[in-house]
């Protein structure tokens, strides 16, 4: 705590040094690693990596006044926000459902993000908030994950990794960062979901929806949860609530990726369209009946054009 | 007359300042990959609100023989990124006699944006070349080091002019193939090379800070014929060592007001 209080304080004689160093050279955050082939995570070696503060009184208000977008849609600095992802936990394993869209303000910035992180092949994180946060920390802690397999000759438990993640991004608290991640695997203890977010928040659960969309995807998931799901209606579950939030939230949408962690390490499912699911059903998967999630279920039975799939076909007068 | 920042006891208030390093400098780059080529293209306009500071101002940059890297946003924070990046690349081919491979560039801008994730770099980047594998590929990122490989990205000022006409010219949105027909999953060069072309005369048409000239970077996979590109005009060759990659810049002039 004193480190983090010195390193913010704009009197004491460290934040002197930190400015003078800060002025006279740009460079201070390079040693040796620089050289190697490390590409800045050389820092692994000693503690967390360092960070180029503005040499302002208040570096919060800073930051907040050129990136936060909610206080000032027309500042310069978007970052990128807007999501809905979700993981459950079941008896089958880990489901972990997101979307695919980024928005920054109103325009859609891509369609195509993968917002589920692989940390390592029995670990996911996925992303919600700013991008770069979430992609900088889950990467680093993939890295610790591996020293700690290294050191102990054994694979980091889920909740370790997750507290792991917590712990760091406590350190950060209040400075800005925004993320709202599970961390989902498979460890001794069986399938597990862990909910870590920005303000060091950490929670154990079996069912979670992060994102703007996470309440239409709740909405979903809720009713069809069960512990005992098989395989097939588990995936279905997560990919249908993904759609919904796709359907009902505006910063939410174009495609869904879902993951299924099992005992051997997680494994992609699959990539579906929201638009196509509406109309057409998510394609011929297991789990899915085929049919549009949207589309049939209102028009069918409303014009002699869309008879209800057991009418019987009229028959033309001879 | 009393000025204005002044109380009514007299006394001059405490007038708040704040510090604002950065500024919009406008214009806008674009990338696509192709099966085993590369283009990175962007405008050479820099302007700042509505006075034009220089009609030519570079704002891709070749790092490697086959990576690069094209800014966007504030050009002095651009400038002083691509001087940091390729500093990293010279040392890293100090310590191992090799050219960095772009996905491991890829990382490396993006820990160096986060590194500034409390002062960040107001710069967009997109990073484009040949994989070791030789396929073409393109990264874009966001100011603070959020990335992906993708097909096709345009940034700046006229992204939401240029993109959706990418979206339906590269990734075929909103097209339905002709029946017993499906979309080319690469463009070739010519075609692309053309795309590009569109997209800067259109910008430069509907956008205010868009124009004055276009630098177009080709980056050819080993092996493959530079032979498309003897149709072009304005094609000059910036290749370095002999068989590797090679890479081409063509010149054009956009309208100028």
């Amino acid at each position: 705590m004193n480190t983090l209080v010195q390193r913010f304080s704009t009197t004491s004689a460290q934040s002197e040094i930190n400015k003078a160093k800060a002025l006279a050279a740009d460079d201070q955050d390079f040693d040796d690693f620089a050289w190697g082939s490390e590409a800045g995570f050389g820092t692994i070696a000693k503690g967390v990596p360092t960070f180029s503060l503005p040499a302002v009184p208040d570096p919060r208000a800073f930051l907040r006044l050129h990136t936060d977008d909610h206080a000032d849609p027309n500042c310069r600095i978007k970052i990128q926000h807007g999501t809905t992802t979700l993981a459950f936990r079941f008896k089958g394993g880990v489901i972990v459902a997101v979307d695919s869209r980024a928005t920054a303000g109103s325009y859609i910035a891509s369609g195509t993000v993968k917002k589920v992180i692989e940390i390592n092949p029995y670990l996911l994180g996925t992303m919600a908030g700013g991008a770069a946060d979430c992609q900088f920390w889950e990467t680093y802690l993939g890295m610790h994950c591996r020293l700690h397999e290294l050191r102990n000759r054994e694979r980091i438990s889920v909740s370790a990794a997750s507290k792991y993640l917590s712990n760091l991004v406590y350190n950060y608290k209040g400075m800005g960062l925004s993320m709202g991640t599970m961390i989902c695997g498979w460890d001794k203890t069986g399938p597990s979901v862990f909910y870590v977010d920005s303000d060091g928040t950490r929670l154990k659960g079996n069912l979670f929806s992060v994102g703007s969309g996470s309440t239409h995807a709740y909405g979903v998931l809720d009713q069809g949860y069960h512990w005992d799901l098989s395989d097939e209606d588990a995936q279905e579950l997560g990919r249908r609530s993904i759609y919904a939030a796709g359907h009902r939230d505006a910063y939410s949408g174009n495609t869904c990726n879902l993951y299924h962690i099992k005992e051997d390490g997680w494994h992609f499912i699959g990539n579906y369209d929201i638009s196509k699911m509406h109309y057409e059903g998510p394609g011929n998967v297991p789990g899915s009946e085929n049919v549009g999630y949207g589309y049939d279920v209102r028009v069918v039975g409303r014009s002699s054009a869309n008879p209800p799939p057991s009418a019987p076909t009229p028959v033309v007068a001879a | 007359m009393e000025h204005s920042f002044a109380s009514p006891s007299g006394h001059p208030q405490p007038h708040q300042r704040h510090f604002n390093p950065y500024s919009e400098n406008g214009g806008t780059i674009l990338a696509i990959a192709g099966a085993n080529f590369s283009v990175i293209a962007g405008d050479t306009r820099q302007s700042e609100g509505y006075s034009i500071q220089t009609r030519y101002a570079p704002k891709v940059f070749r790092l490697t023989d086959k990576a690069v890297l094209a800014t966007n946003g504030f050009a002095a924070d651009g400038n002083m990124f691509v001087k940091k990046v390729r500093q990293r690349l010279e040392w890293y081919r100090h310590a191992h006699s090799k050219d960095m491979p772009i996905r491991a560039i890829a990382r490396l801008i993006q820990t160096m944006l986060y590194a500034r994730r409390f002062f960040p770099y107001y710069v967009y980047n997109i990073l484009g070349g040949i994989e070791e594998d030789g396929s073409g590929a393109v990264y874009s990122f966001d100011p603070v080091g959020s990335y992906e490989r993708e097909a096709c990205r345009a940034a700046g000022a006229a992204q939401s002019l240029v993109q959706p006409f990418l979206d339906n010219q590269i990734y075929f949105k909103n097209q339905t193939p002709a029946h017993g027909t499906s979309h080319p999953a690469h463009l070739p060069l010519d075609h692309v090379l053309e795309l590009v072309i569109d997209s800067f005369t259109s910008a430069t048409e509907r956008h205010i800070e868009v124009g004055d000239g276009l630098e177009i970077y080709v980056v050819l996979a080993k092996g493959s014929t530079p032979q498309v590109l003897d149709r072009w005009q304005g094609v000059t060759e910036m290749t370095t060592t002999q068989d590797g990659e090679r890479m081409f810049v063509i010149r054009r002039n956009l309208k100028r007001d």
